[in-house]
Order: C-alpha cells, then structure tokens, then sequence
C-alpha cells in the first residue's frame, strides 16, 4: 500500500534521509523507530507531501505522491489521518469543534448527524466530559486523545503517528497505545507509528523498521528485532549507552 | 573573487525566489476571494477584530493628529494672516494623506502584528498542516477572511479617523485659539471636493491590501519555535509600514497625475 524507494532529503549540508526504503502492506501496522533527530517525522512527512524529496519516490496504492496533480493529492490526503506530535488542534475551537471540523468542513452530513459521530468518537476516546474545553485547558494526554478522535472521525484508510505518546507518563501511554490497537482492530487501518515507546509498542504492530544514520536498517516483526543480535539493534532496544550508535 | 560572486549570486537568486513566493501567495489569496464558498462568520469576526476593536486607538490617534495639525497649522497662517484656511489645511492634509496613512500603520501595529502572531504560532504547532492534510486549503480559511475584513475595515477606520482629527482640529482651532467656528468648516466646504473622499477611501482599501497580504505572508512562512514567531510578526510590522509609506508615495503621485 506504502511503498518508499530510495527516498533522499538534505537540509543544508546535512543529508537527513540518504536512501530509505520501507513497505508497508494494507492492514500492516508498522512502527517506526529510532534516534532523536533521525528523521522519522520527516519520513512521515514526506507520505503525504508536506515535504518533497531531493529525490527517490513515494507511493501509495502504485501512484507516486510526489506526481500527483492537485486535485488527487486531496483525494489521497482525505484518506489518511495523521496524528501530529503535539495534536495540532486549533487553538479557538472547543474539543467538540475540533473534532466536527472535518465533517463540517467536508461532508453534507447535518449537525444531527455530525453531534452522533463526534460524540461516539470523543467516547471511544474517554473525552465526553472534556467536549466544552479548549485545547489550551487539556493534560497532555487528553490533546493527544483529542487529536486522535478528529482523526478518526473521519474514518481514514490510512493513520500516520507521529511521536503521539512522548512525554506522557507510563499509565497515559498504555491507555492511548491501546486506543491505537483498538483503533487498528476496528478498521482495519494501515498505520505507521512513530515512537520511542519501547517495548510497548511491540505488542500493537506488527513490524517494526529502525531508522539509523538516514537508511532504515531493520525492517523486522517485534519478536526478531526483540532478539535480534546486531549490535545497533539490540543497543537501541535495550537503551545501553554503550555500543556502536555515538549519541549526538 | 569567484566566491564573492557566487555568495552574492546566490543572494540574489535567494531574494528574487522569495520575492516570487510572496507575489504567488498574493495572487493565490485574491483569487480564493472570487472562488466560493467564502467563510463568511470568519470574516465578520476579523472585521469585528479589526474593525471594532481598533477603533480606541484609531480616535486617540485622530484625535491627537487633527490638534497638533490644528496648533501648528494655526500658528504658520497667523504669520500669513491666513488663518482662515485652517478648516481645509486639517482636512485636505487628512483626506489626502495622514488619515489613511496614520489609520493603516496603527492597524499593523495593532491587528497585523497580532494576525502574524496567530498564524506563526498555527503554522509551528502544525495546525496550518493539519488543515491542509484534512484537503482544505488554508488559504481559503486563515488569508481570505483577513484580507477582506482588512479591505472593508480600513476604509472605514481611515474615515473615523479623519472625522475625529477634523473634530480635534475644530476644538483645537476653534475652542481653544477662538478661530471662528463657521469659517473653520465654512471654508473646508469650500475646498475639500467629493474626490478628495473617494480618495482617501481608495488609498485606505489598498492599505488594506498591503497589511493582509504582508502580515499573513509572514505569519504562514514562520518557522523555528517562538524565536521565529517574533522574528516574523516583527518583520511583518516593520515591512508592512515601510510599504505603507511607498505605496502612499505612489498612489499620491498617479492621483495628481
């Protein structure tokens, strides 16, 4: 479904990604792993656009992102949800506008209709009581879950993650980790989830790719990277200090 | 030598590319503005923001513009013997040039500095791009209100301000130095013309113009955290009042022409 070839970006005289490639399958949940710094939002970023390569492609269901005209690009952005790092919800509309937004902005569908869905997203995600609230007056927590209601409720194809559980506390991460899974389950989203939140994302994907130095260099389900026996890799998982990566 | 030249290439090249994204993104919102549907409670809300709320200092302003054009203007035609003419000296140097010039540099201090504010700070917490991934453009939600709310909103700012300097002028020339008070409007009916109005109208809409397209500009290509959100909204009051100033120069020189 997500087919990255060979993808290249420089900024300045550094060269952020120097080769990626990385597939994701329809239904695969992936997560995408690595140093601070390593490039993976900017990875994700370049799936839909919001950045072009220097060079290499991106493709989704066979056509190239970065070719599309206009009026597909929108037509492929209208199918995948992504949840930004710090949930980008606008800062004057309530919870509840927020997450009606989309389906006003978007569908014919009547505010009837619209209160339905809003309410039995913010209710899947635990917020029916925080409806009436700015973003500015949620927990860190509650911005991401907010976040990741206005995604689903406009039932995308695919979900792009980006780093939604940093600096939470452990309790919050497993919560918004499990809406996630549950999220994946109930429809049978493609999804790649950008985290440092391991082990505990290894339970909701099934692959995990490693972003080091530029070039993915693992590509592994959680049990074979778990074990794996390279030194980057099992360096990275494990958290030691020591070991090939030099922290920058 | 070949360096210099190549730095100073690359400036170059670097200055006219900025120069060409800017024009681009002028002529993208002006077209959105034709291409329905146009958020019309977005827009009433900026024109309230714009309009209504800048209205204390555009009468302070006024206020004080049309007394110290008063005091000075009275005291140089009393040397004349002119004093008379006081009434068309405030009001044509408003109508032609202060009054839209001094209403469209407190608006980009007071709205366009905060429109530039609001849309860096959208554009680094990722909102602007969570609105384009929704397929929605955001020129159309965050520029298109603020031009058209900017382009109706100055002109009537400009003519509330000049209405106040007029009066301040009157109290000033009038109540305080004793001209009298049917010579002071008597003689501005003589001199000011209805295309003197139009005028100043038609300045304060381009102004309009300029501190939309300067402020949003800058608000959407902020970058870098907080420090890029004030280098922006800087830069954008900063730009947006010297090209106030040099767009006034030539809108005055192609209406005496």
């Amino acid at each position: 479904m997500i087919s990255i070839q060979n993808l290249y970006k420089t900024y300045g005289k550094q060269e952020v990604l120097s080769g990626v490639n990385l597939e994701v399958k329809a239904g695969e949940f992936v997560a995408l792993v690595g140093l601070s710094g390593s490039g993976k939002s900017l990875l994700l970023r370049h799936i839909v656009r919001l950045v072009k390569p220097d060079s290499g492609t991106v493709l989704v269901d066979g056509r190239d992102v970065n070719q599309m005209p206009h009026k597909e690009l929108e037509a492929l952005r209208s199918r995948v949800g992504y949840v930004f790092q710090n949930g980008a919800l606008f800062d004057s509309e309530t919870v509840y506008d927020n997450v009606a937004f989309p389906l006003r902005e978007k569908t014919r569908m009547s505010e009837t209709e619209i209160r339905k869905r809003v309410m039995t997203e913010l209710d899947l995600v635990g917020l029916t009581e925080a409806v009436d609230k700015f973003p500015a007056q949620l927990s860190g927590g509650m911005l991401k879950r907010a976040a990741l209601a206005r995604t689903l409720v406009r039932a995308p194809e695919i979900i792009l993650f980006d780093e939604p559980t940093t600096g939470l506390d452990p309790m919050v991460v497993n919560s918004i980790l499990n809406l996630f899974d549950s999220a994946h389950r109930r429809l049978n989203l493609t999804g790649i989830l950008v985290s440092h939140e391991i082990p505990e994302i290894f339970g909701i994907v099934q692959k995990v790719a490693m972003l080091h130095e530029g070039k993915i260099v693992a590509e592994e389900t959680p049990e074979t990277l778990r074990t794996s026996p390279a030194p980057i890799i099992d360096q990275f998982v494990n958290g030691n200090i020591e070991g090939p990566i030099r922290l920058r | 030598m070949i360096a210099r030249f190549s730095q100073l290439g690359r400036w170059f090249i670097g200055q006219l590319s900025s120069l060409g994204e800017c024009t681009f993104f002028l002529v993208e919102s002006v077209a959105v503005c034709f291409a329905p549907p146009i958020k019309w409670n977005r827009v009433i809300k900026q024109i309230w923001f714009i309009g209504w709320k800048s209205m204390p200092v555009i009468c302070l302003t006024g206020a004080f513009t049309g007394m110290v054009l008063a005091l000075q203007g009275y005291h140089s035609l009393r040397q004349l013997g002119s004093e008379a003419f006081l009434g068309p000296l405030v009001a044509l140097s408003l109508l032609r040039e202060l009054g839209p010039v001094l209403a469209a540099l407190m608006v980009t201090g007071r709205a366009g500095s905060s429109i530039t504010a609001q849309l860096g700070i959208m554009r680094i917490n990722d909102q602007i791009d969570a609105l384009e991934l929704m397929g929605l453009n955001p020129v159309r939600y965050l520029v298109v209100p603020n031009l058209i709310a900017l382009v109706v909103a100055m002109p009537l700012l400009s003519a509330v301000f000049n209405v106040v300097a007029i009066f301040g002028g009157y109290l000033l020339g009038v109540r305080v130095q004793g001209l009298n008070a049917g010579v002071y409007f008597g003689e501005m009916h003589n001199y000011v013309v209805f295309q003197d109005v139009l005028n100043s109208t038609y300045k304060a809409a381009c102004f309009g113009l300029l501190i939309a397209w300067v402020c949003c500009y800058k608000g959407f290509k902020s970058r870098f955290g907080a420090e890029g959100v004030s280098t922006a909204t800087t830069q954008a009051v900063v730009n947006a009042s010297v090209l106030i100033l040099v767009l006034d120069y030539l809108l005055s020189a192609l209406i005496i022409k």
